[in-house]
Formats: C-alpha cells, sequence, structure tokens
C-alpha cells in the first residue's frame, strides 16, 4: 500500500475536518472503552492475568528459535507444511506458489493484519487470482479500495449510508430499490453475496492469533464465522502468520485468550476460537486437504534484545487505539501505514524506516492510557521515546525544533542565566497580558495561540520572590 | 521533639515563570503538615522537554544537577505529577547502566513525590484548614494519574475543603491534549483534545476546574478563554491552600 | 534458507552462546508438563457452575434447555416450532446423537452431515461445555463435521452434564487422552454464542456468516 506517514501531519488535518469520519469515530470513543472497563472489572485475576500473559511472551521470546523449530516439527507430524519468509516478498512468493499449485482463481481471506502488511491483495491480483475479503469490515473496505483504518474494526471510520451506497454499487445484481436502512439488512446482503464465494474458492487464507508449538496449531479468534467458512471449505488453508505470535502450550494460550477479547471488544471470550491443526484426517468428512503456514519474520527478529522487544508480546487486541486521544482524533487512516495507534506508531518506524515514519511517535501526548490498557503490558510510551531518540541521534528531528531544544538546555544548564532570563519572560508576558492574564496572540507560540489563549505570568518568578520573601 | 522532616520544594519550572502563587500554597501545605522546607536556588527544570524529545544527553546532564542540589532532603515534593513522575519514575532509568549514578538516581528517586499524594500518603494529611465557596470540578493530569496513583488523594482532602463541593466531569481521566511540545508541535490534534475536554468541563457545570499539573492548567485554561466559558482555572494546591484571591490562570471571562 | 537466516538471527539476538542444550531441555519440560496457569474462580457447588454455564452462554445470546435423556427429541422438535423452523435437520454421524434421532425421527427429516450450505438448522454433540464463559468446545472428525457448526443459520448443540468442564485448561486434559499427547484434531471450535459483526457503526448483529441462533439442549446426567 502506498505509504502516507511522512504526510502524518496533513493526513490529520484532513481527517479532523472529515465530518464522516469524525461522526464514526464517536463510536470508538465511548464503546469499546466502556466495554472493556466492564469486562476487566467484571474479572477479579484479569490484572494476575495480565502478568502472566507477559510472562508467557517474555518467554517465548527469549527461546523463539526453539518454539519455531517445535512448532513446525508439530506441524510436519501431522501433515501440514511451514514455510518460512525472511522478508515480506518472499512470504508473497510462498503464497503464490501454493496458490498457483492448487490451480487457483479465487481466495477467499479471514481477518488477517499480515497480510496487509505484506500488501497481498494487490499482489494476487496482479497474479490474476482473486482475493475476497470475508470479514464485513474488511469486505467493505475492499469494495471502497482502501485499507483498515483500525486493526479490529476495519471499517469503524465508515457509516452506514456510505456502506449502503457501497453495496449498491457493488451488488448490481440486486434489485435497485431494496430496502437498505438497517445494519441488519445490510448485513444480511453481504453473508449472502459471500455465501457463494466461501463455497467457490480454491484457497482460504486466515492469519493467526497464536501459534501453539506443544501441537503445532493456529489459531484465529472471530466473531463473525468468516474465518471458520475460509478454512474450512476451500481444498487449501494457507496462515500466515509472524513469528512472535508463538506460545509454548494450549495452557498458556487459554491464559493470553483471558486477557484478549476483554481487552478487543469487551467481550469475555470471542463467539469463535478455532485451533487448526494440520489438515484433514483421512476419516475426515470436510476440512482442507493441505494445510500450510507461512511464518513471517520481516524484521522482527531484529527486535530481539533491543529497546523494542517488548513490542513482540503484542497480540493485537487494538485496546491502545481504542483509548488513544490521538487516535481519537484522527482515526486510523491518518498514520499513513497498516498499524494504527500506538502499536503502530511503534512498529510502523520499524517497518517503514524512521526517517518516513518519525512522526507517528512524536504524535503522542504520552498520556500512558494505553500503557494502561495494554493487556501484555508494553511499555508504548517508553518504546515511542525511543524512536525520538533515534531520530534525535540520527538529527531526522526539525533542525529549528533541534536548535530551540538545545539552546534551551543550555540555559537550563546554568541556573543563574536561567533565573535571569525566566525573569524577564515572566515581567514581560506579564505585562503584555495585562489585566486580562492572557494573550489572544503570541508570536513565539503561534502554533498555541491559533487554538487557545495563552495564559500570562503573574508577575515575578516564583524563585525571585522568594527570595525576597526569606 | 525530633528534627522536623526537610522537604526540597521542586518548584518546577511552569509554577515558577507562570503561577509562583502554586509555589506558595505548596509551602504553606507543607508547613502546616509540620516540614521544614527548603528551596534550593540552583534548580531549573527536571529535564522533561529534552526526555521527550529524544534528547539523552542533555538530559542526563539536567538530572545530575537536579540530584545534586536536592538529594541532601529527606523528601524532594513537586507540585506536579507531571515533574514528579519525571523524577520519580525516569530519572533511574536515564541513568541504566551507570555504576555510580544510577544508584544515587534510585535513592534520590525513591524520596521524591508530587505534592498533594506527599500530603496525604506521606504526612498523613487528612484535612486541610481552607474555605472556598465554590464548586469545582477536578481533571486527573496523565503523568500523576497514570505514572504516579494519584486519583484519590486530591478529591479526599478537597472534600475537606470548607464550603467546596465536587463536581466530577465525564472523562476526567482523559489527557486534555497538552502533552508538552506536543501541544505546538501537532496543535490541530491537541485542540482537537482539548476541545473536548473543554465540552465536558462545561458540562459539569462547575465555578472552578482545578488539576495538579501547570501544564495541563495553562492548556485547558486558554482553551476556556478562548471559548469564552466560564469556568475558572486554579492548581488545587491554591484551593487547598486557600489561597484563592489571585486572579485564575489566564484570568476571567470577560 | 529463510529457515537458517531467521532462527540464526534470533539466537544471535538473543546473545545466547552456542550450546543451547539447556534451553531447549527448559522448552521441552514446559511443554511436557503444560501446567495450568491463572484459573478464574468459579461457584462452589456443581448446581451453581450448571447455572453459571447457563447465564454465560445466554449472556452470549445462546439458548439453553434442559433436558432428560428422553425428552431431547421433544425439546429439539418444539424449538423448530417455536422459531417456526422446517422439520428438517442436518444431523452430526455421532453416536451420542443416536437417542435424539431415534425419538425425533418420527416428526423431523434428519439428513446425515455434512451437508452442503443449503441447510437451515444443523444438530452436532459437543465434546465439553465451558463454565467459565459459556463457551461449547466441538472438535472435527467423522462424528461431528466442522462445516456444520457454521453453514446452517441455526445451530442446536447437544452438551452432557457430565462435560461440562469449568476452564479452557480442562478441555486440554481431555483432548490428549483421546487424540494423544501433542496431537490434535484437525480442528477444534470454541463457540460462544451464535455469529455476530459490530462492523457497521458498532452496532452488534447476531448472525453474520456463522449461525444466527445458537441453541443448547443440555442433557441431565
Amino acid at each position: 500500500m502506498q505509504i502516507t506517514s511522512p504526510g502524518f501531519k496533513r493526513n490529520a488535518t484532513r481527517a479532523l475536518g472529515d465530518e464522516q469520519l469524525q461522526k464514526a469515530l464517536g463510536h470508538v470513543r465511548s464503546n469499546f472503552i466502556d466495554k472493556r472497563a466492564a469486562a476487566a472489572a467484571a474479572l477479579p485475576e484479569f490484572e494476575a492475568l495480565r502478568d502472566n500473559a507477559k510472562a508467557i511472551k517474555d518467554h517465548v521470546l527469549e527461546n523463539l528459535d526453539i518454539y519455531l523449530e517445535t512448532f513446525e516439527e508439530r506441524v510436519t507430524a501431522q501433515g501440514g507444511n511451514v514455510h518460512w519468509a525472511a522478508t515480506a516478498s518472499e512470504a508473497r512468493g510462498h503464497i503464490l506458489d501454493i496458490c498457483r499449485k492448487a490451480g487457483a482463481r479465487s481466495v477467499t481471506k479471514g481477518k488477517s493484519m499480515i497480510t496487509e502488511e505484506i500488501g497481498l491483495n494487490s499482489f494476487l491480483e496482479k497474479s490474476d487470482i482473486t482475493p475476497i475479503e470475508t470479514d464485513l469490515g474488511e469486505y467493505i473496505i475492499q469494495l471502497r479500495g482502501e485499507h483498515p483504518s483500525h486493526i479490529i474494526a476495519p471499517a469503524v471510520h465508515l457509516n452506514m449510508d456510505q456502506v449502503r451506497d457501497d453495496f449498491k454499487k457493488a451488488h448490481t445484481h440486486l434489485d435497485a430499490n431494496r430496502a437498505m436502512d438497517e445494519p441488519e439488512i445490510l448485513l444480511k446482503e453481504a453473508r449472502g453475496v459471500l455465501r457463494d464465494r466461501f463455497l467457490n474458492a480454491d484457497v482460504g487464507i486466515t492469519g493467526a492469533n497464536f501459534l501453539v508449538a506443544e501441537t503445532g496449531s493456529s489459531i484465529i479468534v472471530t466473531n463473525e464465522g468468516n474465518g471458520d467458512l475460509t478454512q474450512s471449505l476451500p481444498k487449501v488453508h494457507i496462515v500466515v502468520a509472524s513469528i512472535e505470535k508463538i506460545v509454548p502450550t494450549l495452557e498458556d494460550m487459554s491464559q493470553i485468550m483471558r486477557v484478549l477479547a476483554r481487552s478487543a471488544t469487551g467481550q469475555e471470550m470471542s463467539v469463535y476460537t478455532t485451533l487448526s491443526s494440520g489438515p484433514r484426517r483421512p476419516e475426515d468428512p470436510d476440512g482442507p486437504e493441505q494445510y500450510h503456514v507461512v511464518l513471517l519474520d520481516n524484521g522482527r527478529s531484529e527486535m530481539i534484545g533491543t529497546e523494542f522487544q517488548d513490542m513482540l508480546r503484542c497480540i493485537r487486541c487494538g485496546a491502545c487505539m481504542n483509548h488513544c486521544p490521538v487516535y481519537h482524533a484522527v482515526g486510523g487512516h491518518a498514520y499513513g501505514w497498516v498499524y494504527p495507534g500506538p502499536m503502530g506508531s511503534v512498529l510502523t518506524p520499524k517497518f517503514i524506516g524512521v526517517d518516513k515514519a518519525g512522526h507517528l511517535p512524536n504524535a503522542s501526548t504520552f498520556c500512558g492510557r494505553c500503557e494502561e490498557v495494554c493487556p501484555m503490558r508494553i511499555p508504548l510510551p517508553k518504546m515511542m521515546r525511543h524512536w525520538r531518540e533515534q531520530e534525535f541521534e540520527k538529527h531526522l528531528s526539525p533542525p529549528a525544533q533541534r536548535r530551540n531544544l538545545k539552546l534551551w538546555a543550555w540555559v537550563a544548564k546554568r541556573p543563574t542565566l536561567y533565573r535571569l532570563a525566566t525573569r524577564i519572560a515572566a515581567r514581560g508576558m506579564s505585562v503584555l497580558g495585562g489585566r486580562r492574564h492572557r494573550l489572544g496572540w503570541l508570536p513565539v507560540a503561534s502554533a498555541w495561540t491559533k487554538h487557545r489563549d495563552m495564559p500570562t505570568p503573574e508577575g515575578g518568578t516564583f524563585m525571585a520572590q522568594w527570595k525576597g520573601k526569606r | 521533639m525530633s528534627t522536623p522532616i526537610s522537604v526540597g520544594l521542586f518548584v518546577t519550572c511552569l509554577v515558577d515563570m507562570f503561577r509562583p502563587s502554586v509555589g506558595f500554597a505548596a509551602v504553606k501545605l507543607l508547613e502546616d503538615a509540620g516540614c521544614e522546607v527548603h528551596v534550593p536556588v540552583s534548580q531549573t527544570c527536571c529535564g522533561q522537554p529534552a526526555w521527550n524529545s529524544g534528547d539523552r544527553a542533555d538530559t542526563r546532564e539536567i538530572a545530575i544537577e537536579v540530584i545534586k542540589a536536592f538529594e541532601e532532603f529527606d523528601y524532594i515534593v513537586a507540585p506536579s505529577g507531571s515533574c514528579g513522575g519525571m523524577l520519580a519514575k525516569h530519572y533511574p532509568e536515564l541513568f541504566q547502566g551507570d555504576p555510580v549514578w544510577h544508584e544515587r538516581a534510585e535513592t534520590f528517586s525513591g524520596k521524591v513525590h508530587e505534592l498533594i499524594s506527599f500530603l496525604t500518603d506521606v504526612m498523613k494529611v487528612e484535612r486541610v484548614s481552607s474555605k472556598v465557596d465554590a464548586s469545582a470540578t477536578y481533571h486527573d493530569s496523565c503523568a500523576g494519574l497514570r505514572e504516579l496513583g494519584i486519583n484519590a488523594q486530591p478529591r479526599k482532602l478537597l472534600a475537606s475543603v470548607e464550603g467546596l463541593s465536587l463536581k466530577e466531569m465525564k472523562n476526567s481521566n482523559v489527557c486534555c491534549g497538552f502533552g508538552g511540545t506536543f501541544a505546538v508541535k501537532y496543535g490541530d490534534i491537541s485542540n482537537a483534545i482539548v476541545t473536548e475536554k473543554t465540552a465536558n468541563i462545561e458540562a459539569a457545570d462547575a465555578d472552578m476546574l482545578l488539576a495538579g499539573d501547570m501544564g495541563c492548567l495553562l492548556n485547558m485554561a486558554g482553551k476556556l478563554r478562548r471559548e469564552g466559558k466560564r469556568t475558572e482555572v486554579r492548581h488545587v494546591a491554591e484551593v487547598l491552600a486557600g489561597m484563592t484571591d489571585t486572579p485564575p490562570i489566564g484570568g476571567k471571562r470577560e | 534458507m529463510s529457515r537458517e537466516f531467521i532462527l540464526e538471527r534470533i539466537k544471535s539476538r538473543q546473545k545466547v552462546d552456542g550450546d543451547d542444550s539447556d534451553r531447549r531441555r527448559a522448552v521441552e519440560k514446559r511443554i511436557a508438563e503444560h501446567a495450568p496457569g491463572i484459573l478464574p474462580a468459579v461457584p462452589g457447588t456443581r448446581v451453581k457452575r450448571l447455572k453459571q454455564f447457563i447465564d454465560k452462554a445466554e449472556a452470549a445470546q445462546a439458548s439453553v434447555s434442559r433436558v432428560s435423556e428422553q425428552s431431547m427429541g421433544k425439546a429439539l422438535v418444539e424449538w423448530l416450532r417455536d422459531h417456526n423452523l422446517p422439520a428438517e435437520v442436518r444431523m452430526s454421524p455421532d453416536k451420542r446423537l443416536d437417542g435424539l434421532r431415534k425419538q425425533a425421527e418420527k416428526k423431523l427429516t434428519i439428513k446425515p452431515a455434512p451437508g452442503d450450505g443449503s441447510d437451515i438448522v444443523g444438530v452436532s454433540h459437543a465434546e465439553c461445555g465451558i463454565v467459565e464463559t459459556g463457551t461449547l468446545a466441538l472438535t472435527s472428525g467423522p462424528d461431528n463435521p466442522t462445516t456444520l457448526n457454521f453453514l446452517p443459520e441455526n445451530h442446536v448443540v447437544v452438551l452432557r452434564e457430565k462435560d461440562v468442564v469449568d476452564h479452557y485448561e480442562d478441555i486440554w486434559p481431555r483432548l490428549r487422552k483421546r487424540f494423544g499427547e501433542r496431537k490434535m484434531p484437525r480442528t477444534l471450535n470454541l463457540v460462544t454464542g451464535p455469529s455476530r459483526s459490530a462492523d457497521i457503526e458498532q452496532t452488534l448483529i447476531l448472525g453474520a456468516h456463522g449461525p444466527v441462533r445458537l441453541h443448547i439442549l443440555l442433557v441431565r446426567d
């Protein structure tokens, strides 16, 4: 997909002025937050489970090489195939090979952010294979030629009237005058259209929420059931998963499962949690004849042992963006690549380069709400700060900003000079503010006064007054 | 009687420059609680602007000066959750791997507290003796809330202010959009966030908006005045100390 | 190639020395022990745990009928009638459904699973039910084809009270016993309520791609 992260500021300003988007984001601002809070409060063990979930993933990351080998061995033992991909292009190559060998023309897809990361859909289309997104939200945005704006609610940036118009345009085989004014009707229509696609697909591609080393199982967690139809009806099931999805045992998976849905949608449990292990067995009446797992690295292994390792605990629940004031304001597309919100602000610089994605880790107030709700206790603000440090070290931050910062730091390290400077500034601004005690416009702070007044200082500094009093 | 508890007051750069009243309110509250208050003259800033801009080297140099100036006191107290969080949580992180300074920073950080929580949690202050006839709504500043766990403490002391009634706003724990340099670097986004905040403040229908951090207060006051809303803005310490004769932050509505 | 590249890079980043036999042993041990972690509290008595199972399933918009071994057929027929559904079901060949088949065959057309996607009602037998969240566990195989859990708009699942367990962690030992250590059926479905989507304006609608209704016939021991 086209990267627009360097234009984050422009994207953001456009998003702030987009009425449809702002209306749609209203749902994120309340729904997800209240539901998560209720689900967390209803489970007394929730905080302890978060600690344990973190410990499990930390253990995995310390032994990831061995767990991956173990996983591979179990998949193979059950008749499946594992394909290793160091890069996105390798992963696409593996998938295309499998599809070609199966003579595939149409591919159904369960919701998968990894396939967004590797740009699979456009690649398959160029190779004359039709990818069909089957998650309702993904289906809608595929019709619109868009990308997900949220990792678990891909069409959260849209309102019903937009979906209705898209369906009208796309489903030309249906009566043009049909009733379409309820979400139920639209859902039913999509169900009908997609049912045929499910039954006729040659290959089904899903992501994975977990990979269990103990049994070689891949797990998807969904609500619609589309992922299950995707992976049980076609002859070939391809799982595309990144290497950090590994958990040691079924028991470990159960622990993390308990914090996943609660953090994501506020459900105690998503409707469908499905474990797939290998292809159908000889006696099975249904299920795929082939089972492939494409294991994608795409730079993740480079994060191990660095200040970004904690990010590999991420289970893609979306809680960080659901609670992020910046995401609430601008939505997911403004971030300009696959992963939005705080998790995206940490991941995107890794994937597309901090030179392109530098805005993202800077566009945070460090309010810390993301870390507060992250089920895996990932210190997201700390990692965003690490990116800022890299930018500073590489001289990527704007020169004027650097100069101001350096000047300020130079003065801050010289108390006598600092005292003098602050006294002059405080006095000067105070005089300007006068009895209104504020300024509507201040040349050096125009970015501030564009939107709000600048309260002016009371007069003398505290330090000067203190010296006078004591 | 044993020697009084010595407290080094970390004034914070914004209080020093914009709102000395908060500094004096802090001194009063600390002295009322029985502390001996010291104000080292060599203090400037906690280094947060550099820290959050990725400038580790400058932050470290500033931090060393702060530690040197304050480590002699029993406690270091700041009328800010943000600066308090910087001193208490981030200083040790800054010296990770430094055999001398890491330990020194750890010891220093262990003595740092935000003003209000210091009064309630360390000095066991149960009530204050001020009187303010007004209603107030309280904004939980992010760093204080999430880094230092400040939530019940200010509400508890505010409840003891004679004549004051507390009216909770919706989403009091959601960021006001300040975020230090964020407010300037991403002004449009910051504006969207603070606009939501001031709407919640107005809906709470209180005479006063209180919070424990000057950064957030300047931001919210600036927006409230720009929008012509009536709520007056003060640091929570001013109300607890009964020092509300000064004009509110950003003045009053005209 | 990529396999070795990825594994080597992980190893080099982990900063571990060449000999990883200790780590290997630790991993083997952890997998062999598969120790359960934190288990959320469940009510103290069996009666209350069954009630929680039902409450949780209903909270997830499933419906539950408590039936006896003899009244399964009647309950199924009534449920179909109450929901204006045709007297025709697609039923899994699971032997544990034989009783139900016999009881209902006079009043219903019973077709053998799996179906072709055109069925209105599917009937399966669950491996277990989980008290914790009102979840059903269904295993694939000739007895209970997986596609039957998803294709029909209405899914009726027979569950025995004795198969109602407290936690997800209680499923795994049962599967290990049945399929062997480190082996699994092709598919295990954990199902909590009927299919749904909230992708349009965050409005929750039941019946996305899977069943619109999930009905559990909970059979008394």
